[in-house]
């Protein structure tokens, strides 16, 4: 439960291999409401990983400042691959971030249970499908109940019915427990099932294309139809768009 | 089950190994290459004085001693070796150096700087061990994993949990290589040590034997220790790097 406030006067990529240095970002800003899910939508390679790098504060090799509404948030983080301990079972991947008490070890079962996988606890993640792993990662972040919840294309390389549980599992858990969300992907269609927010970027230097609310009802979200009329009329994008 | 299938083939191996050691001693027929039987009775004998059991201990003591400190140092060089550049610069000529040095010129420096004493002794064959766990250790540091520690960093692990959870398992396997060539090279090197400045120990014992020319003897102790070490390989450096290694699919 935190608003974000981002600033940054310049950012860029570090000269490597050859390659010059080139500008990500040049006086960019976003300010992303509390308790708002705004997804980040644009082409691959953009900068958007570096973004959300940025706010978690792993990056700090940039000019310009992230603030939050309250001291010290609770980030969980859902990246492009699961990043799970390998050599840890699936239920020591999800507590190992929380504070060693029963609470902790009942939520993480509780989540692990509603996720489907029960019975994949004291299993090392290795052995599970990229699916899995993918939920488990997804369990690690959300057990934390994190004051902001960044996600870096979480459902990427699944195939479309998995892809498609994942983000009902996740709609509803938001519903349930709201926190502040920002959500990476180039899958427009993706960003207007779970957010109220799209922002459009472009560049580089990146800057914001479009910013545009989703208006539609928590049924409507689950109607391909109404995703596709929307994405029509507030993004200008035809049916057969790919972005 | 396993344990057994594995037994079983080391007993295969080795009795394949012994009952061509007997044939040639039979066609040979010489006192300087006596028979299994001729070296088990110089094994039963040495072991009735206690000299056996003795001189086994003292020198396993020194592996112990030397591997743990060879073990210590070098792994803690290794990792700051792998982790930062300029160390690594500064220091891994004097690695190389060290790495190429022959283990008897550090012994003899040791003895003549330090003096014949056990410090001395234990202290020359960790030397000669350190350069290589630290290079093994680098090379486990250098190919240490970002994204899990920028995980482990967002999920504010601390330095204690990142260490437990996130770098030792990753080390793991250089830690067992290390161990397992280490061991190899160390309880070489501790008889050489014993040869040239101990008053007991297994390196000791072959020089006294070496002089009487009493074969047999040397390799009944040959025999008894290569059978600690095995025992050592097959009970605890096996079984511990099979646990570390249970998550692998």
């Amino acid at each position: 439960m935190t608003a974000v406030s981002i600033d940054i006067a310049a950012k860029t990529f570090p000269a490597a291999g050859g390659a010059p240095a080139r500008p990500l970002y040049a006086d960019f800003a976003l300010e992303v409401a509390d308790r708002s899910f705004t997804a980040l939508l644009g082409p691959s390679g953009l900068g958007k990983t570096t973004l959300l790098n940025l706010i978690a504060g792993v990056d700090r090799d940039f000019d310009g400042r992230v603030a939050f509404s309250r001291e010290e948030p609770r980030i969980g983080y859902a990246f492009q691959s699961p990043r799970l301990l390998p050599w840890r079972t699936v239920l020591e991947n999800v507590t190992l971030p929380l504070p060693k008490t029963a609470a902790s070890l009942t939520r993480a079962l509780g989540l692990l249970t509603e996720m489907g996988l029960g019975d994949a606890a004291d299993v090392y993640p290795e052995r599970l499908s990229l699916g899995m792993q993918r939920r488990v990662a997804l369990a690690r972040a959300f057990a934390l109940e994190p004051d902001l919840l960044l996600m870096d294309e979480p459902f990427v390389s699944l195939d479309e019915a998995n892809a498609d549980r994942l983000r009902d599992l996740l709609a509803e858990l938001i519903a349930r427990r709201p926190t502040t969300v920002l959500f990476v992907t180039h899958d427009s269609r993706e960003a207007i099932r779970l957010a109220d927010r799209l922002v459009v970027l472009a560049g580089p230097p990146v800057r914001i294309e479009q910013d545009v609310s989703v208006t539609l009802t928590p049924e409507q979200r689950t109607m391909p139809r109404e995703i596709d009329r929307f994405r029509e009329t507030a993004l200008g994008l035809t049916r057969g768009a790919v972005a | 089950m396993a344990f057994a299938g594995r037994l079983g083939w080391s007993a295969l191996s080795l009795g394949v190994f012994v009952a061509l050691w007997w044939i040639v001693a039979l066609v040979v027929d010489s006192r300087l290459l006596p028979d299994p039987p001729t070296v088990v009775r110089a094994l039963v004998v040495a072991a009735e004085t206690g000299e056996l059991i003795f001189n086994l201990l003292i020198t396993l003591a020194r592996v112990a001693a030397s591997f743990a400190i060879a073990m210590l140092i070098g792994s803690a060089l290794g990792i700051l070796l792998g982790l930062s550049r300029t160390a690594d610069r500064l220091l891994s000529p004097w690695v190389v150096l060290f790495l190429n040095l022959p283990a008897l010129v550090i012994i003899i420096l040791a003895y003549v700087w330090f003096g014949l004493n056990e410090s001395a002794a234990i202290l020359a064959v960790a030397i000669n061990k350190i350069p290589n766990v630290a290079v093994t250790l680098r090379e486990g540091a250098v190919a240490l994993s970002r994204d899990l520690a920028e995980m482990a960093r967002i999920y504010r692990f601390g330095r204690w949990k990142t260490l437990r959870h996130v770098i030792l398992p990753q080390l793991a396997p250089f830690f067992a290589a290390a161990a397992r060539s280490g061991l190899a090279l160390v309880w070489k090197i501790v008889l050489v040590v014993e040869l040239l400045g101990r008053p007991n120990g297994v390196g000791f014992e072959l020089q006294s034997s070496f002089q009487l020319f009493d074969v047999a003897t040397i390799l009944a102790y040959a025999l008894a220790f290569g059978m600690i070490v095995q025992a050592i390989e097959l009970g605890l450096i096996q079984p511990w790097e099979r646990a570390a290694n249970r998550w692998r699919r």
